[in-house]
């Protein structure tokens, strides 16, 4: 029986305090990003939370002009829009994430590759993960 | 893994469509009874409908854009076939062509001999953001949604790291809008009907006819690189870029081999199929391709035993310009860029 430590609200409360946490299963040796309950190799479910690095680079993006209501709610849309991405971080796993350092109404100018660095956006309706554009 | 097959053969013999367009004041079901009453004047012997069996509909989210819930059965009675078993099938993009598929098994099992196959969705009642926010439900709402992403925004990101990885541009996508505007004139439902050259020089007699600044595009390309003109959605996904927001349904008839005759002299035999699932794009070792697509392709030329040269004609899924770029690669027609 599942003790149900791995889950996305303690994820959540980790962004909170400005932390990124995988969950690693010790049999295979690999960590997950988004956390996951249990391994999807060995379906072990002795997974360990484990802080993962802050450093990345950019695999892919779009800037986003027609918002969901969420990010409408947030300040963005056709006036104000928005960037995200997916991250590969330093070790590999990668994430989405919304992007933040960048002219997004020059997204023709945002390289795949530039380096990224965790931020911890806090919003209204919490704490959501970003990464900004460093070089 | 040994190779699939069906236990017993399946044939299409009958096949409806409604018209496709933004339709205020029609509900799903009236979409579904005319591809239904279409799809019955094309079998070409007849048949009677009580001798349908069963139902399979693929819808994606009649729950959120019509605030109706359990919508198989409301279609069966709705084209008189009620109480017989009635399934909905809900596979985001996918869902009419997992009814599809779940019709062809069905048959195969030996349980039905005669099965009706639906797709249906009726979008254009909620304002574009729920149906972006509808839409953005099929991707992962812990973990993706979170970062921004809608669904053209996932697309736009596969097209960025494919520009990235080929080279290719804006531009490049721009080319797919255009030829799959000129395919939509030839099918008299299609929602628009309309070339992009057709759509740019109607703007631009209304310029003329109201006295406002004509704009000076030289080509459909110009037109689709106007922000004014064609808006930018997701970029590098831009309005044309992406497929409208539609109402529809379409019928299929499907029935055993040992059938097939008493309803046409020409029945078209389901000979391969294929069907996979994937992973969030953030876990997707590639970006510039969709491994449950190339999976279910190896796995309908298998069963069909062709291969992608055999092939002479095909529908790729274009919810966006890239999909279609993607899926033909995916399905073996052209090499990866
Ligand atoms: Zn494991």
């Amino acid at each position: 029986m599942s003790s149900h430590t791995i889950t996305q609200t303690t994820y959540q409360q980790q962004l909170a305090d400005g932390k990124l946490m995988a969950s690693h299963c010790p049999a295979c040796n690999a960590s997950y990003l988004p956390p996951r309950p249990m391994c999807p190799q060995c379906f072990g479910a002795q997974m360990e939370w484990r802080e993962m690095p802050t450093h990345g680079k950019l695999a892919a993006f779009t800037v986003v002009h027609i918002a969901p209501t969420a990010m409408i709610e947030a300040g963005y849309g056709r006036d104000n829009p928005y960037c995200s991405g997916i991250v590969e971080l330093e070790n590999g796993l990668k994430i989405s994430a919304q992007i933040t350092g960048v002219d997004v109404s020059q997204p023709e100018l945002i390289q795949i590759g530039s380096a990224v660095q965790a931020e911890f956006l806090q919003r209204e309706a919490g704490a959501f993960l970003a990464f900004e554009v460093i070089e | 893994m040994s190779k699939k097959k069906l236990s017993r053969g399946v044939a299409l013999v009958g096949a409806g469509m409604s018209k496709f367009g933004a339709f205020p004041g029609l509900a799903t079901r009236d979409l579904f009874v005319e591809a239904f009453q279409e799809m019955l004047t094309t079998i070409d012997k007849g048949i009677d409908p009580k001798d349908i069996e069963a139902l399979y509909i693929g819808n994606y989210s009649s729950d959120l854009f019509e605030h109706q819930g359990h919508t198989a059965p409301i279609m069966a009675d709705w084209t008189g076939l009620a109480p017989r078993p009635a399934t909905r099938i809900e596979d985001a993009c996918a869902s009419s062509g997992v009814a599809l598929r779940q019709g062809i098994i069905a048959i195969a099992s030996g349980l039905y001999d005669i099965v009706l196959v639906g797709g249906i969705e009726k979008m254009s009642d909620l304002p574009t953001a729920e149906v972006t926010d509808t839409l953005a439900t099929a991707s992962d709402m812990l973990y993706e949604i979170p970062a921004g992403f809608t669904f053209p925004g996932f697309y736009a990101a596969m097209g960025t790291a494919y520009m990235h990885q080929y080279g290719a541009t804006p531009e490049s996508f721009m080319h797919v809008g255009i030829k799959n505007h000129n395919n939509g004139t030839l099918n008299e439902k299609a929602q628009f009907g309309a070339t992009i050259r057709k759509i740019m020089d109607g703007k631009i007699a209304k310029a003329e006819a109201k006295g406002y600044p004509v704009p000076d595009w030289a080509d459909e390309v110009e037109f689709l690189q106007d922000n004014r003109a064609n808006p930018i959605i997701a970029w590098p996904m831009r309005l044309f870029d992406c497929s409208p927001i539609s109402d529809g349904a379409a019928a299929l008839l499907l029935v055993s081999e040992e059938i097939a005759t008493q309803f046409t002299d020409t029945p078209l035999y389901i000979i391969g199929s294929g069907q996979a699932s994937d992973v969030a794009l953030h876990d997707r070792e590639v970006l510039t391709s969709i491994k449950a697509a190339r999976l279910a392709g190896q796995e309908a030329y298998e069963m069909a035993g062709v291969t992608p040269a055999d092939i002479q004609g095909a529908e790729a899924h274009d919810c966006f310009t890239i999909a279609e770029i993607i899926a033909t690669e995916d399905l073996g027609f052209f090499a990866p860029g």
